[in-house]
């Protein structure tokens, strides 16, 4: 990216489940344009800074800062309204909606002149949705609901959609197509903070990585560096 | 004909405690609390229409203001007392309803005196009987019927079609999704009490309409019939506790054209025990994992 204009700046998160510190001085920056992505081991801390992001969780110090604007501390419906967009682990679609309101509660911030738009617009990027638009959402398989929760952070045109495992539990033809869907929205504009274990797909799309142990910051780089970086490959890439 | 007489009173009751049942089923299915207080609201709106009409103003304003009382209460009641309480263990939730609900019974007795009053009935709907053969059917049966069914379509409607009733559906299945949809979830949770209580100020015109006194306890029973009815559906499920209200309105008709009239509560509170040792879910309720 030429331009490197600052979207999304988090310094210092710490968050604590109960008595656990699961997010231990966490900084990171994303810049507008670019695919960001934290990779880690279970329970690194990934998800947890996600959900602190977009309001689930609460730090007990430092600043979330989205577009000069201080998002720390909102509430989740909020930070959507600023353009964030969350895609939780495991996909969390409305199981027992249909396709089409799932859709609808995806641009449920969007003024609903617009949504008509919207909605056809993942249509067409995903026509499988459209043959099941009057499904019930818990009655497609894995990839499609994988389509439905991606589709479903689409209508709301965010500036900044953060995908949390999105390959997880997919075979792997549905992997590579998810990867090359992000691409794919990357390129129409919008900036995107990956979480994933799948840690060679992440940094072979990413801008810049951050690697996370045990709540912390331990590298950081661009993607292909960190691909590429030894003490990552021995740990997350097997070889 | 004596069946078919006693089908129609059975429909009568019975579209009542659906009413009050959709109250208890539509809060269960958002945040998991059995709404004890939820009786007792209808007992507030009993009151109301009862004063206001004995102040000698025009009943239709005496619904209208039943029925936002009752709304009004519920959001304040939601506000205050369950609110606070939205990341406290479910159990200390269902002890503040308990709380909320005796704390409305005896301010009710406080205020207004534990002696029943009689509600004037006929203000609301005029006494009038039409005979079809040997049936007999009183217009406030034909009322309550077509007030419940055109507020049971219209609930539909709501919850089906309307953004708002689609957020309803999404929150009551995954609050945290929901949340990260935009969706504003103490807002949403609000609007289900408020919907709840506007059905229990329909229900309490309605069965104050058929027995017509008001006293500080009338919620009391009213609500734990309406309560199982809302199990026998399937706690959670709108169509199930419409079901479930009509088939506990006509078990307690059926016991009473038998002749065991003194035996009709506790037949409903027999219902309730088979139904949790037999099938918990209901009719229509859905087998729940526990929620986190």
């Amino acid at each position: 990216m030429a331009e490197s204009e600052l979207m999304l700046q988090a310094q210092d998160l710490n968050v604590y489940y109960g008595s656990i510190h699961a997010i231990q001085g966490v900084s990171f920056t994303v810049n507008k344009g670019e695919i960001v992505t934290l990779i880690g081991a279970n329970g690194a801390g990934k998800s947890t800074t996600l959900n602190t992001i977009s309001g689930l969780l609460r730090s007990k110090t430092g600043s979330l800062t989205f577009q000069g604007e201080n998002i720390g501390g909102m509430a989740p419906h909020a930070v959507v309204r600023k353009g964030i967009i969350h895609v939780p682990e495991g996909r969390r679609i409305f199981s027992k909606l249909t396709v089409e309101e799932n859709l609808e509660m995806g641009a449920y911030t969007r003024p609903g002149r617009e949504l008509n738009d919207a909605i056809a617009g993942v249509f067409d990027r995903f026509p499988r949705l459209q043959e099941r638009r009057k499904q019930v959402a818990g009655t497609l398989s894995g990839g499609e609901q994988q389509m439905l929760a991606i589709g479903r952070a689409l209508v709301s045109r965010p500036s900044l959609l953060m995908l949390d495992e999105p390959s997880m539990g997919l075979a792997p033809i549905l992997v590579e197509q998810v990867f090359s869907i992000i691409q794919e929205i990357h390129r129409s504009g919008v900036t995107v903070l990956l979480v994933e274990q799948n840690a060679r797909m992440a940094l072979s799309i990413a801008d810049r990585g951050y690697v996370l142990e045990t709540g912390r910051v331990v590298l950081t780089g661009p993607g292909k560096e960190l691909l590429a970086n030894d003490s990552v490959r021995k740990a997350y890439l097997g070889s | 004909m004596i069946v078919l007489q006693q089908l129609i009173n059975g429909l009568q009751l019975g579209s009542i405690y659906s009413l009050i049942a959709l109250g208890y089923s539509m809060v269960y299915g958002i945040i998991m609390l059995l709404n004890f207080a939820h009786g007792d609201i209808i007992m507030v709106g009993g009151y109301i229409a009862l004063l206001i009409i004995g102040a000698g103003i025009h009943p239709a304003v005496a619904i209208i203001a039943a029925i936002v009382g009752c709304m009004v209460l519920a959001c304040v009641i939601e506000k205050a007392a369950y609110a606070p309480l939205r990341k406290a263990p479910r159990i200390s939730l269902l002890i503040t309803a308990i709380g909320v609900s005796f704390f409305l019974e005896n301010v009710a007795q406080l205020l207004l005196s534990a002696n029943p009053r009689s509600f004037p009935n006929t203000a609301i709907i005029p006494t009038a009987n039409f005979n079809l053969g040997s049936l007999n059917i009183s217009l406030t049966t034909l009322v309550t019927l077509a007030v419940a069914i055109v507020s049971m379509a219209l609930l539909t409607v709501l919850v089906n079609r309307t953004k708002m009733g689609k957020a309803m559906r999404a929150v009551s299945e995954d609050m945290g999704a929901a949340q990260l949809m935009g969706i504003n979830v103490n807002r949403t949770i609000t609007f289900t009490f408020a919907i709840g209580a506007v059905l229990a100020g329909i229900g309490a015109i309605l069965y104050c309409c058929k027995y017509p006194q008001v006293k500080p306890t009338t919620g009391y029973l009213l609500g734990m019939k309406a309560f199982v009815a809302a199990v026998l559906g399937g706690i959670g499920s709108i169509p199930g506790a419409m079901l479930g209200g009509l088939a506990i309105g006509m078990a307690e008709v059926i016991v009473n054209a038998l002749g065991y009239t003194t035996w009709a509560d506790a037949v409903v509170y027999v219902i309730l025990i088979l139904v949790l040792l037999i099938k918990p879910t209901g009719f229509l309720g859905r087998t729940m994992s526990e929620k986190v």
